[in-house]
């Protein structure tokens, strides 16, 4: 070995670490290439339907949509001024339900709790938000709608509650995680209550954060359709009744998307038109918050 | 001493602050060149500029020359990466790739070059290890996770790593600065060997340890060059004040 | 922290105090999440117990889907949720990884951060618009001239025979692959991001370019981070319920042409469980959630052990 470490020829082994440089530089540009093609790749699509959504919403949405509920099948005409109110009563209702669930859950975490329990907690969570949606239906449906014997926004809300409670858990506690304790401390020597400091101090401080997640829970649950499917119903007609079925906007643009008809098509793109801005409204305004939060 | 890396008003900009002034300096071949200053001098930019690592900070501006043997290594159609097969660097931190074994991280970059023979690779490896003087410790262990060594060994198979690509120079960021006396130690003997056969231009903040290893020393303050020259000479009468209130303490 | 409060305890001995009610409630809502848990678990499975009694494993194993004659199998449903979520995350995880490693790699800083929002907000899109797109537009793209192109040069296989009636198995993966790929890549993005700046140096350093720097640095060091985020993108894709619903065709057969139409264990719970026809077809269906559920919790944990163990970076995955 040792004979061999003394007989190297700096002149040979310096061509054999430049030789293969073309090729590897070929192979480097070749995945480049590759990679920016993916990005292309993932971004056509996305982008196609982003303009018919468009394209398709602008031109069949009109005043009408908005304060009428949909016509009789077949008939020209209507809108889904009913699905809309019906999703802003069961968004209300679940974030009634979910938010200070969740709140209240990350306090728990990230002021109380022993690791270990938290750590078990954390990870239900992370594994209840990436249950189908369409089981929180079906397990909402045998808790409300089997015992009160019909469905109702009751049901629809609770269902929604619980896809909003892990989303809202998860981003409180890291917000209130960033919190420094020497904030807490300040205001604990002051004689202030723990239980006054988590609320006036600490929750507080990470108000901005914990808007956030609750706007991206919001946003998230706003677009659901599957659990609603059969506990809220939705409805053809005006209802704020609790106990009753009630419309949704996504209900709706599926039950019309699917029919035969051209116009319920139409109106199916208008509705789709106004959740996705309704979405990229939230979620912009989430990252706004979510910017200026951590600037602060 | 002929030089080997000579800078000639080296610049280094990053966004708006300029951080290296119009640095020129000659490092002799085959002998240590230490870089000394107080933290945040421009002394690590320095280092990182002769293996044009800058190219990877967004933002970051290199004007001026700097010359391997007679090269512009930022001139036009010369190669980032073959100027990094013949300039490699050892971080302050050990950094050996955490999910390969021992073996695999000393032979990783010089498997760039192509299909490689296993008796080839397994020399590489031996040789490599044992001029580190890491061969003893692992040669039982090869195929265990790097991760699994000291930080010093992790250090020191770093540096086999660099010397595996048999480069001509090799820049050492602070190597030492996160390892134990002992280990530390061991870095320094190294370095005294490895000169035979590199130059070797090291960043330090221990001022002991630039005396001990280097011929040559450079003192930066504030972005500029104050003084090169060799190194008892300028640990023990420096030329300019800024050098002699900095060794003996006076600020940094 | 007991130490401050303990100048108050003459207050605190005389009854409840405002600290014991508050952190009972904090204690009570973070433990409804293991209650929502186990009560999901335990309502699924009461739930489907008249299937389960009466079935057994003849449910897995099972190819007939009839309402009247009250047998239920659940295998065409099964089969048609393996093979579309299979396929499409074979064909989203280059894609979805190619797009993360550009984002992080390679776009200058600006155009990466504009490309991951852009995917980010395409994430948030709900199923039912894609669903909406997927009726509308793809199904009739798909009929007219994919599957006649796909027919004529590609029809001597077995997976492109048959008619072309636009919703099929394709038309499903096609959907899913555009669904799971923003997911996919947002995450993996995250993941890269968390690799050290020094290990990205070490290999540069070492004269590699930077693809050799990704493949020799970056992807082995975000290997079980990545691995978590396509697992997560399988969940999502076999629990993902409207969009497929709308496209897939809905009919419990087994087909290997994937121009023949197909049915998921979500779509069918989705169409036919508000008009349930007896006890025991509700009970069937409910016995398809349970395997559902049982499969993504499985699913779903094993990506949270991956993406966890990738440490913080990649926390962030639990908001998608």
């Amino acid at each position: 070995m040792s004979s061999m470490t003394s007989t190297s020829q700096p002149a040979v082994e310096q061509t054999n670490n430049m030789r293969s440089l073309p090729l590897r530089h070929a192979k480097n540009s070749l995945m480049t290439i590759l990679m920016g093609g993916a990005l292309l790749a993932v971004l056509f699509p996305l982008g196609l339907i982003f303009v018919h959504i468009v394209k398709m919403g602008i031109s069949s949405i009109s005043l009408d949509f908005f304060i009428h509920i949909p016509q009789p099948t077949g008939e020209a005409g209507g809108g889904m001024a009913n699905g809309m109110f019906g999703s802003l009563v069961l968004i209300g209702m679940a974030s009634l339900m979910g938010i200070p669930v969740g709140i209240f859950g990350a306090i728990y975490l990230s002021e109380y709790g022993g690791s270990r329990i938290s750590t078990v907690i954390r990870f239900c969570a992370d594994v209840l938000s990436g249950i189908p949606s369409i089981i929180t239906g079906m397990v909402a449906y045998s808790m409300l709608v089997v015992p009160m014997k019909g469905f109702s926004a009751l049901a629809g809300a609770f269902a929604l509650a619980l896809i909003m409670i892990p989303i809202v858990l998860r981003t409180t506690e890291e917000q209130l995680k960033m919190v420094p304790t020497s904030l807490r401390e300040a205001s604990l020597a002051l004689g202030v209550p723990l239980w006054r400091t988590t609320l006036k101090v600490t929750l507080r401080s990470a108000l901005t954060g914990v808007l956030t997640g609750i706007l991206l829970a919001i946003a998230r649950v706003a677009g659901e359709t599957a659990p609603l499917l059969f506990t809220a119903l939705g409805n053809q007609f005006w209802s704020s009744s609790l106990t009753q079925p009630i419309a949704a906007l996504p209900l709706q643009i599926f039950n019309f998307a699917i029919s035969p008809y051209e116009d319920w098509h139409r109106l199916a793109w208008a509705g789709a038109l106004v959740l996705v801005v309704t979405m990229f409204a939230l979620s912009l305004t989430a990252r706004y918050f979510g910017r200026t939060g951590h600037k602060n | 001493m002929n030089s080997k890396v000579k800078l000639d008003d080296l610049n280094v900009h990053f966004g708006g602050t300029h951080a290296v002034k119009g640095v020129d300096i000659d490092f002799p071949a085959n002998s240590v060149t230490a870089i000394i200053g107080p933290s945040g001098c421009g002394k690590s930019t320095v280092l990182r500029a002769i293996n044009r690592m800058h190219d990877m900070t967004p933002g970051a501006q290199v004007s001026g020359r700097i010359l391997l043997d007679d090269t512009d290594i930022y001139g036009r159609g010369i190669d980032p990466v073959a100027i990094r097969r013949k300039i490699g660097m050892v971080f302050q931190k050990p950094n050996p790739f955490p999910a390969m074994s021992i073996y695999d991280n000393v032979i990783a970059g010089y498997k760039l070059n192509g299909r490689t023979r296993r008796d080839e690779a397994d020399e590489i490896v031996e040789s490599s290890l044992q001029r580190v003087a890491l061969w003893d410790e692992v040669k039982d262990r090869l195929k265990s996770n790097a991760m699994e060594l000291s930080g010093g060994q992790q250090q020191r198979l770093c540096i086999a790593r660099t010397i595996a690509v048999r480069p001509e120079v090799i820049l050492m960021d602070e190597p030492a600065s996160a390892l134990d006396p002992l280990s530390t130690l061991k870095i320094e003997e190294l370095i005294e060997e490895l000169k035979e056969r590199y130059t070797i231009i090291i960043v330090t903040h221990n001022m002991q340890q630039a005396a001990r290893v280097s011929d040559v020393t450079a003192f930066f303050y504030l972005g500029e060059l104050i003084e090169c020259g060799v190194t008892k000479k300028l640990f023990t009468t420096p030329d300019k004040k800024q050098t002699e209130d900095y060794i003996t303490g006076r600020f940094g | 922290m007991s130490d401050v409060t303990a100048s108050h305890r003459w207050k605190i001995e005389k009854g409840l105090s405002g600290d014991f009610i508050f952190k009972a409630m904090t204690v009570l809502f973070a433990f409804s999440i293991l209650v929502i848990l186990m009560l999901m678990l335990y309502e699924m499975v009461s739930q489907s117990l008249p299937s389960i009694r009466k079935f057994g494993s003849h449910f897995i194993t099972g190819m007939d889907w009839d309402a009247v004659q009250g047998d239920f199998g659940a295998l065409p449903f099964i089969y048609g949720s393996v093979v579309s979520s299979v396929l499409a995350l074979l064909i989203a995880t280059p894609l979805a990884v190619g797009t993360a490693l550009f984002i992080t790699e390679i776009a200058p800083r600006r155009l990466g951060g504009f490309a991951a929002s852009l995917v980010e907000l395409l994430a948030a899109i709900p199923s039912v618009i894609y669903g909406l797109w997927g009726i509308l537009i793809m199904t009739p793209w798909l009929q007219q001239s994919a599957q006649p192109f796909l027919q004529k040069y590609l029809g001597f296989l077995p997976f492109f025979d048959g008619p072309a009636y636009g919703v099929s198995m394709l038309a499903g993966v096609l959907i899913l692959v555009i669904m799971v790929v923003p997911i996919i890549t947002s995450i993996t993005k995250e993941v890269l991001t968390a690799v050290p700046r020094s290990q990205r140096e070490a290999a540069i350093a070492l004269g590699a370019t930077r693809w050799e720097m990704t493949r020799m640095a970056v992807l082995p060091y975000g290997k079980s981070g990545i691995l978590g985020a396509i697992i997560l993108g399988l969940g999502r894709a076999v629990g993902e319920t409207m969009a497929v619903t709308m496209v897939i065709g809905n009919n419990p057969q087994i087909s290997l042409s994937l121009f023949s139409p197909a049915y998921t264990m979500p779509s069918v719970i989705a169409n036919e469980f508000a008009e349930a026809s007896s006890p025991l077809h509700s009970a069937a269906l409910m016995h398809i959630g349970l395997l559902l559920l049982v499969i993504t919790l499985i699913i779903n944990a094993l990506a949270r052990l991956l993406l966890w163990s990738m440490s913080r970076g990649a926390a962030r995955g639990a908001k998608l």
